[in-house]
């Protein structure tokens, strides 16, 4: 590559005032695996940059708590709030047998002036009257927008009296879009509430092999696909959390022998907690690539270590990969030795990498949106993360053993023993899996979008809406990694080449041909005027 | 499909389901991005300007520049002035842009961010502008956000003189860049002089070129709003977008002001080529009548695909306004029309012209939401629904025909390119309409029924 990424990050510094320079250069890296690197995660923005990052109210009701299908999710505050996160995330759910799916509607309580001036908190109360009314839910989640939290609404208290008189339940979220530095504070905001008043209040019967997928949205349909290879093989999935759920499915959660993490970033402190809780083990998965699923598939059967699952878990493999080798195969020779820039979310930015390798595209820069540090570095430096103001602002729940419901799922040992090959309770992190020189940018804005598109010229940017176009403006080819730009599903087998075929389209599709006008591109042609009779 | 949605109509007076509306800021966004080489700037969470840009950039599919001043906690405690300093320095550094338009945001407003103040204390360097409009999202609607920036253009930008010229300014509305397009090209038919702003088109509808563009070609150059206080007139079109702007200018720069519809529709359009004649004294052109004519023409001769048909509005007021016009000139019935803006000149607005044409409405309603809307349909069907992408749920759940027209929409293209105003935008509107209909009937229609000519 002909240009150097030390020059490159320079050239991205250099055009910064002197304090923005002084906080960037902390938030870049190139890999060196010669020594331990440090990057700066979940920091505030700077002021005056077009960053992507978005509200701890977007973490919390648009991503965690809105793919529940059977509650009612009030949003109080000005109309907006609820609005935009109204259908737009692609969380696809389905109402249960004789259950309900509130995913098309968006519930508001339409905050004017004098609810400002006067309080918000008997308009809530109304709004939940309402909503009991009209609908008849399992149950309500209120979540706070900014005004609410600043004229001193109560919304716990709110649903605290509606839980006692209607009977069912009502979870309010003071999830106010400045809390933390990004959407992740709205995820932890949202678990937590979840881990503390709803797992573990519904018991059922329970059957072999039982899992829960933590930090699965169901984007674009990834959890039922996921969700068909491991019914194949014989998994019985207690709940999603939160992708395509129901209350009492989460209400479940506490009864599963294991926890699947597949988002890293938002839910590994969930998981952490229903283990110490309930003792369920969690393992870190991949459902994004091939070999990334096969290798989770194998993970999950050795920790169950019963060898007709690990059998049958090999037959479903083979099949699956056999029906898809041919077509990745024809992929992979049109993709050969590409690249790729990754920007998204806090986890997908290293899931996909995998996957596009697979065809044959490599990523020479990646960063996430919202990450922590231990996103990029790995689950050990956790201890080492010093908390901040901003982080400290957002709760931090801690749990107990259950007398009643804990037990063990397997003994200690055989978790240690495990952890030689099965990733229990470890992520390595982004950094791990990039090679030496690799770049990698915490909170990427459009400035260093710009620049790196320019310097790198990658064939594909992986990102999401708002920096899509600009990065096809400039001709390479940008999807959304966010909402799949409305295809999918890419987890899974399937999944994979669903992926592969979009972006095949995507990078080879004849506009692509047509960028320049031919008056750019020829030579003037040169004509002559030939007189008749002359030639 | 919007299963919960019971039959009779649900009272309610707290919860609104399913919004015909959104927040102002996004509107003000969107007017900004209206001025040439300008970034919009949004004073608040950083959530707020992430969920605008995306918003407007699902609807364009154009990029959608904007920065934040990324409130946390502390701001909120101690306000949004070091934020909103600090960011214009960073802005001027690191974009360039010749403008800043600053909205404010629900948290901002609520704190009580004095803007102006914090402008005049903000290092901005020579030559460059910061206007600023205050939008709190717990008034009015998107439209009102649109609104208040136009206005804020005039407030700072705007010149008066003594002399006045022979210009006039057009406020052209929430409007697509298409359409700010077709107003132009009829004032140059009309050989009337304009300045047009806020004027997206060029802006949200960049070309591809391989070269990327933070500030596209488009947009009304700061030059051109401050000389509209030099203009004879003013025509406001819409008068929930643009009426609050033109009449700021009468008031600053003493130019009068005529609040006229969107031109959507052969009424609406003659009024407005009837109002350029009356403030210039021209006459129009062979080519513009031609148009007209053709309209005509087509009105004729297509009547009996829509004659009578029962149809549902909604969206934006100015929008849905000129829609109802529209479609009681093609001899529709419009049954059911609302808005989620709230503003009784709606109401007002929608029975005058209804009346005009000997007409009632079944339900006329501002401030409603689309739950309600579905409530009407379900009671009281109709043929079709004109109105935005989210009208989609409601039409598939009761099998009707949706004509997609306003903002936003997120699931179709064409918007940006072909206008809906004017005599040619009356067609392309006939076209819609008329396609929607013969669409439904050769794909529901028995095969003895199926017919080659319509």
């Amino acid at each position: 590559m002909a240009v150097s990424k030390k020059d490159l990050q320079s050239k991205i510094l250099d055009a910064y005032p002197a304090s923005v320079m002084k906080n960037r250069k902390k938030h870049i890296i190139i890999k060196d695996s010669s020594e331990i690197q440090e990057i700066q995660a979940n920091t505030r923005t700077i002021p005056g940059i077009i960053t992507n990052r978005g509200c701890a109210y977007a973490g919390c009701k648009g991503v965690v708590i809105g793919p529940i299908v059977d509650m009612v999710h009030i949003v109080h505050g000005p109309i907006g709030c609820s609005y935009y996160a109204w259908q737009t995330r692609r969380n696809k759910g389905v109402a249960r047998e004789g259950g309900k799916s509130f995913l098309e509607y968006c519930f508001s309580t339409d905050m004017q002036e004098s609810d400002i001036v006067f309080g918000g908190e008997k308009k809530l109360a109304k709004a939940i009257e309402e909503a009991v009314e009209i609908f008849n839910p399992r149950a309500i989640s209120i979540s706070a927008t900014c005004p609410v939290g600043l004229i001193g609404d109560d919304i716990s208290a709110v649903a605290k009296s509606a839980q006692e008189k209607y009977g069912i339940p009502v979870l309010s979220f003071n999830c106010e879009g400045y809390k933390g530095v990004s959407q992740s504070a709205g995820h932890h905001i949202a678990n937590n509430k979840l881990m503390l008043e709803v797992v573990g209040k519904n018991d059922i019967e329970t059957k072999p092999f039982s899992i829960n997928i933590l930090g699965e949205y169901n984007i674009g349909g990834d959890e039922w696909e996921i969700a068909r290879v491991l019914h194949k093989i014989g998994y019985n999935i207690m709940t999603t959390m939160t992708g395509n759920s129901t209350y009492d499915e989460i209400a479940t959660a506490h009864q599963a022998d294991l926890n699947l993490v597949q988002c890293h970033r938002s839910i590994n402190y969930i998981a952490d907690m229903i283990e110490i809780k309930y003792g369920a083990p969690w393992m870190k998965v991949n459902f994004i690539g091939i070999e990334a699923m096969s290798k989770t598939l194998r993970d999950i059967a050795e920790y169950f270590g019963d060898d007709n699952l690990k059998k049958r878990t090999e037959q479903v493999i083979a099949e699956e990969v056999a029906e898809l080798e041919d077509e990745i195969a024809g992929y992979k020779a049109m993709c050969d030795g590409k690249t790729a820039i990754l920007f998204v979310g806090g986890s997908r930015a290293h899931h996909y990498q995998g996957l596009l390798s697979e065809i044959g595209i490599s990523t020479v820069a990646a960063g996430y949106e919202f990450a922590h540090r231990d996103d990029y570095e790995g689950r050990d430096i956790i201890p080492d993360i010093k908390l901040d103001a901003d982080t400290r602002n957002i709760e931090e729940i801690s749990v107990e053993q259950d007398a009643e419901k804990f037990h063990l799922r397997i003994p200690a040992e055989r978790i240690e023993e495990l952890k030689s090959t099965v990733p229990m309770s470890v992520y390595k992190g982004m950094i791990t899996d990039m090679p030496d020189g690799s770049m990698l940018i915490d909170d990427l804005n459009h400035f260093e979008t710009e620049v790196l598109i320019k310097a790198l010229k990658p064939s594909f940017f992986g990102s999401g809406i708002k920096d899509k176009y600009a990065v096809q403006k400039m001709g390479v080819y940008a999807k959304q990694l966010h909402s799949y730009d409305y295809g999918g599903p890419y987890a899974g087998y399937r999944g994979a080449v669903n992926f592969a075929r979009d972006v095949v389209a995507g990078m080879f599709t004849p506009a692509w041909q047509y960028v320049l006008p031919p008056w750019k591109t020829q030579p003037g042609l040169v004509g002559k005027y030939v007189e008749e009779g002359e030639a | 499909m919007l299963d919960q949605t019971p039959s009779k109509l649900s009272e309610r007076s707290a919860l609104v389901v399913n919004p015909a509306k959104t927040c102002q800021p996004v509107g003000a966004m969107y007017a900004a991005l209206g001025i040439h080489n300008c970034l919009p700037h949004s004073h608040g969470s950083q959530g707020c300007c992430s969920y605008h840009r995306m918003h407007l950039t699902r609807h364009f599919r154009d990029p959608i520049m904007a920065s934040t001043s990324s409130f946390t906690e502390g701001a909120c405690v101690f306000g949004g002035k070091p934020n909103l300093t600090k960011g214009l320095t960073n802005i001027f550094e690191i974009y360039n842009p010749d403008v800043v338009a600053i909205n404010t945001t629900c948290l901002s407003e609520t704190i009580g961010d004095d803007i102006s103040d914090i402008i005049r204390g903000a290092k901005i360097p020579e030559g460059k502008v910061v206007i600023h409009a205050n939008t709190p999202s717990y008034v009015g609607s998107h439209v009102t956000g649109f609104s208040n920036m136009v206005k804020a253009m005039v407030a700072y930008l705007a010149e008066d003189t003594e002399v006045k010229n022979n210009t006039i300014n057009i406020i052209p509305g929430y409007v697509e860049p298409s359409d700010m397009k077709e107003v132009k090209r009829m004032m140059k038919l009309l050989n009337a002089p304009y300045i047009m702003f806020p004027d997206t088109s060029d802006v949200v509808n960049a070309p591809m070129t391989g070269k990327y563009e933070m500030y596209p070609k488009g947009g009304t150059k700061v030059e051109e709003i401050r000389k509209s206080g030099s203009s004879k007139a003013t025509i406001a079109m819409g008068s929930f977008a643009s009426k609050d702007g033109g009449y700021e200018l009468e008031s600053k720069c003493n130019i009068p002001c005529h609040v006229i519809k969107v031109p959507m529709g052969v009424k609406a359009t003659d009024d407005f080529v009837m109002k350029v004649l009356e403030i210039t004294g021209g006459s129009v052109p062979y080519e513009l009548e031609m148009e007209r004519g053709q309209l005509v023409d087509l009105m004729v001769d297509v009547h009996n695909h829509y004659h009578n048909k029962r149809v549902a509005i909604f969206g934006d007021p100015d929008i849905v306004i000129a829609m109802t016009e529209l479609v009681l000139s093609l001899g529709m019935k419009p049954v059911h029309i609302l808005t989620g803006t709230p503003g009784k000149e709606f109401d007002k607005t929608v029975e005058e012209t209804l009346k005009t044409y000997g007409e009632t409405a079944e339900h006329v309603k501002s401030k409603g939401d689309l739950m309600e809307l579905h409530q009407w349909i379900k009671e009281s069907p109709v043929d079709m629904i004109i109105g935005n992408t989210y009208g989609k749920y409601i039409a598939r759940a009761e099998d009707i025909p949706l004509v997609r027209v306003g903002w936003p929409i997120l699931d179709r293209v064409g918007h940006s390119y072909f206008p809906l105003v004017g005599y040619m935008g009356a067609i392309r509107m006939i076209e819609k309409i008329s396609t929607a209909f013969l669409d439904l009937r050769d794909k529901t229609c028995s095969d003895e029924d199926f017919e080659l000519v319509l």
